[in-house]
């Protein structure tokens, strides 16, 4: 069966991308499985100077998912371009930086130091900079700056795509998906984490050394579902969809309701190859939706009323 | 070549070794041989049972207890939503396994080696007494809360010279501290590995970097991959950074990790 999907000049082999901070650089993962078969990796967020993350404990266990605050602990991108990109299978898999960074111009930077790097594939921004900007709201809600942070990466990136990823934690996620449209994204990707926070009874402390976290995994995928269906309706580039996406029926969920491609994040940590057995499970799934490739499932979702 | 793999493998048996109050039992879970051929004492496996839910997304790290051509024998104590799922394992049950994990500690040969562990601590040891080459120049102390029965000791106390020392009360604790400081003395020259709870840990930590003598630590974290990839479960080294337990430990030199 032909897995393939093609988005914003991205050709993949199969729509199964592991997310960001969930897959390390891909290394990690290497004697689970042949790097070679994921439609792509999107590495872990890079800032332009390296970052050390918050303090401990940054990860806590819920039901279904897990909260995590690790502060983008990244050894920086030049160091990412150095140590790792050159031994990942970049010619054959799609290798994606995710670019983290708290202002528009920092954002720009980043897209320049990757621009000219034959190994990335496309750039993915992250937009949760949890710090608040001149307008009051974080940045990643701000839908200016949404905007603004989208303009200065493709004014450098080159010829590289250009993938926004939205945070889901706003009142209107249409809104912020059309921000980035506005700004020139070439696709989307959502969702990055939802807020939120756990308490020790017996301490009467935050578990997260951070006091708050981002929640993932298996827990969020109804709310990732319906940001993606908004998101889809709202724009006209390719969305990519994250969230909860633990098994190939999960995948499909999301393309049917208008994804291109999906990325698996905590499901990565439930077994280390299970990015490798989602993408094995493809085909038994596109049966079972009869679908006959990905395109034709691609927004097929029957409405009431349809 | 130690390889690293993951595998589903099948539960042989689920051993109550015994049981210190109705909350807290002790496990010794063997499962069929990974595929693994050999490991370094002192490293780790996830474990997560196939038939999990999505409730429970994490597996579970333990120290590798024993490795032999059949079995991977793991040794825990019931403390949470996770252990108490796995004390429920029937033999035949699949579990997923990913290891063996992390760097291991140092076996130098014909080198006096004090092995110190506390409670659950001690379930490295029981591999790394059976795989060294020069066993006789091992020595053994154990700090314990709940009675020996519950732990693999008087096993491993008939294969080197071995010494126990159970905490009844507060006051047994200075005792306790006091006896690893001589034994650290006493090996000197040697190295010394440790394995236990915080507390414990610093203790050993002080006198070593205090006398300059050389030690080990075995660290433990909340894991969510136990890969190096999820940044979770990281510690402070020597220059404060921040690095994967999982991946860059658990083991480290007492003088380059901040507990
Ligand atoms: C490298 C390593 C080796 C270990 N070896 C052993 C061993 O040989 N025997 C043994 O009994 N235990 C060992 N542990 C501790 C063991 O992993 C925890 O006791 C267990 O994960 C608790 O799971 P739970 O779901 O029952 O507890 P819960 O409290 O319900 O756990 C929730 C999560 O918190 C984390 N957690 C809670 N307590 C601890 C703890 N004390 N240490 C680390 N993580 C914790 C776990 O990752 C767990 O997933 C080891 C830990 C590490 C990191
Ligand atoms: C431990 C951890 C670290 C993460 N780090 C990043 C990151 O560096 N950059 C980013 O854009 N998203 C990061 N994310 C968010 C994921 O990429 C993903 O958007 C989110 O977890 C939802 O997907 P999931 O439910 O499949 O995990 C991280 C998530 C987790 C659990
Ligand atoms: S558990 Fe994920 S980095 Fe150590």
């Amino acid at each position: 069966m032909d897995l393939r999907v093609e988005f914003a000049g991205l050709v993949l082999k199969n729509p199964i991308i592991t997310a960001s901070g969930t897959f390390g650089f891909g290394l990690e993962f290497s004697s689970f499985g042949d790097l070679k078969r994921l439609g792509g990796i999107v590495v872990k967020g890079l800032s332009l100077k390296p970052r050390e993350g918050n303090a401990m404990p940054r990860i806590v266990e819920t039901p279904c998912g897990m909260l995590n605050a690790i502060g983008i602990q990244n050894p920086g991108v030049e160091a990412f371009l150095k140590d790792k990109l050159p031994l990942l299978p970049w010619r054959e898999t799609a290798i994606i930086a995710n670019l983290y960074a708290c202002s528009v111009e920092e954002f720009g930077d980043l897209a320049g130091v990757l621009s000219g790097e034959e190994g990335v594939a496309a750039l993915e921004v992250n937009v949760s900079c949890p710090n608040v900007t001149h307008g009051g709201a974080a940045f990643g809600q701000d839908p200016a700056q949404i905007t603004k942070a989208t303009e200065a990466v493709k004014k450098r990136c080159g010829n590289k795509p250009v993938i926004v990823k939205l945070s889901p934690n706003v009142t209107d996620i249409a809104v912020c998906a059309r921000a980035a449209e506005a700004g020139g994204a070439d696709a989307l990707s959502l969702i990055n984490t939802l807020l939120g926070m756990a308490v020790d009874i017996k301490t009467r402390k935050p578990v997260l050394a951070n006091v708050v976290g981002g929640l993932s995994g298996p827990a969020i995928k109804p709310v990732a579902l319906r940001c993606v269906y908004q998101a889809c309706r709202a724009v006209g580039i390719p969305v990519v969809g994250i969230g909860g996406i633990a098994s190939a029926e999960d995948a499909l969920e999301f393309i049917t309701v208008g994804a291109t491609a999906v990325e698996v994040g905590t499901a990565n940590f439930l077994r280390p190859d299970q990015s490798f057995r989602i993408i094995d499970d493809l085909p038994r799934a596109m049966l079972k939706a009869r679908a006959a490739d990905m395109a034709e499932l691609r927004g097929s979702l029957v409405l009431p009323g349809q | 070549m130690v390889v690293r793999n993951c595998r589903e493998v099948k539960v042989q048996s689920v051993r109550f070794l015994g049981t210190w109050d109705e909350a807290s039992d002790f496990v010794e879970l063997t499962l069929e041989n990974p595929g693994w051929e050999s490991y370094r004492p002192g490293q780790f496996a996830m474990l997560r049972p196939k038939h999990w839910g999505l409730e429970l997304p994490w597996g579970r790290p333990f120290s590798i207890s024993r490795l032999d051509a059949e079995t991977l024998t793991v040794f825990f104590q019931v403390i949470g939503r996770g252990t108490s799922r796995l004390a429920r394992l029937n033999p035949g049950d699949e579990v997923v396994v990913w290891g063996p994990l992390g760097n291991g500690f140092s076996a130098p040969p014909e080198t006096p080696t004090l092995l110190l562990a506390g409670g659950m601590g001690i379930a490295p040891f029981r591999g790394y007494i059976e795989n060294h080459p020069t066993p006789e120049f091992l020595r053994l102390f154990f700090a314990h809360r709940v009675p020996l029965a519950n732990y693999p000791y008087l096993a491993m106390a008939e294969k080197v010279r071995a010494e126990a020392m159970q905490e009844h009360t507060p006051e047994d604790l200075p005792r306790i501290i006091e006896r690893i400081r001589e034994l650290m003395d006493e090996n000197h020259g040697g190295i010394a590995l440790a394995c236990g709870p915080t507390p414990f840990m610093r203790t050993i930590q002080e006198h070593a970097v205090a006398g300059g003598l050389r030690a080990e630590l075995s660290l433990e974290k909340s894991m969510a991959c136990g890969v190096g990839a999820c940044l979770g479960c990281v510690c402070k080294n020597g220059e404060g950074k921040h690095v994967q337990v999982c991946a860059r430990g658990p083991v480290f030199q007492a003088d380059a990790v901040q507990l």
